[in-house]
C-alpha cells in the first residue's frame, strides 16, 4: 500500500510544512483482526513541525486530523502519533 | 456521517456529563478488542480510580456518534469530569509524564463524594 503511504505523507507535508516526518506502517501487525478487514491501514507517524508551538496535545492530534481528512474515513484504520516542535524533538532526543 | 441522529449524540452528551470518568472503546477492560484500548485500560487501571466504560463495537450508532460528538475521529476516546481529554497516544504520553494523575484523582475524589462505591462498571450505551 504504498501509494496510500504517499497520500498520507503529501497531506501532511502540504498542510502542516514539517522538518521531520516518519510515517511507519503496521498494518501487517495487525492483520487479521477485525479492523484490517475493513482495508485500513495502521500507521505510526512521528512529526516534528514548527506549526505545533503552542498547540496542545489535543489540538495537534486535531490539526493531523484535519490535514488526513477523508483520509481518516476509510484508508486509515489506526494512528499513533507523536507531535513534536523542533525544540521539543531535539529535546526528546537528547 | 451527518446521519447521526441528536438522539445518539444527546445520549452520548449526558453519560460525558454524568459520569466523572468515562472512556469510549472497543470492547471491555477484561476483553479490549484493540490494542489502544487495551492499553488505555492499562494506564487507567494503574491508578486504581474509578472508572466507566461504553463499548462502541456494540451499537454502530454510538461508534460514529463519538466520533462526531468529540470531533475526533478515533476511538478510544477518555473523558474526565466532561472534558475530552484525548486518545491512546494522549493518555499514555500523560502518564509517562505525570500529568494525569492530578487530573484523574480531582475527580475521582469528588465522584467517591457522590457514590461511595468505587466500583468500575461497564455501562451498557
Amino acid at each position: 500500500m504504498r501509494e496510500r503511504r504517499q497520500r498520507v505523507e503529501r497531506a501532511l507535508e502540504e498542510s502542516l510544512e514539517p522538518v521531520h516526518l516518519e510515517i511507519e506502517d503496521q498494518s501487517d501487525r495487525h492483520a487479521g483482526h477485525a479492523g484490517a478487514r475493513s482495508g485500513g491501514s495502521h500507521y505510526r507517524i512521528t512529526i516534528v513541525s514548527e506549526r505545533f508551538g503552542g498547540r496542545s496535545r489535543l489540538e495537534r492530534h486535531r490539526m493531523l486530523y484535519d490535514a488526513l481528512g477523508s483520509l481518516m474515513e476509510v484508508e486509515i484504520h489506526a494512528l499513533a502519533i507523536r507531535a513534536f516542535t523542533p525544540t521539543e524533538w531535539t529535546e526528546q532526543r537528547s | 456521517m451527518s446521519e447521526i441522529s441528536q438522539e445518539v449524540l444527546d445520549q452520548i452528551d449526558e453519560a460525558v456529563k454524568q459520569t466523572p470518568i468515562l472512556l469510549f472503546m472497543k470492547g471491555t477492560p477484561t476483553f479490549p478488542q484493540c490494542g489502544f484500548s487495551a492499553r488505555t485500560i492499562q494506564v487507567l487501571e494503574s491508578y486504581g480510580v474509578p472508572f466507566r466504560t461504553v463499548d462502541v463495537l456494540a451499537n454502530p450508532l454510538v461508534r460514529e456518534g463519538v466520533k462526531e460528538y468529540a470531533s475526533w475521529p478515533t476511538v478510544p476516546q477518555l473523558y474526565v469530569g466532561g472534558e475530552f481529554v484525548g486518545g491512546c497516544d494522549i493518555v499514555c504520553e500523560m502518564h509517562e509524564s505525570g500529568e494525569l494523575a492530578p487530573v484523574l484523582e480531582q475527580v475521582a475524589e469528588s465522584a467517591q463524594g457522590e457514590a461511595g462505591s468505587p466500583e468500575p462498571s461497564d455501562a451498557s450505551g
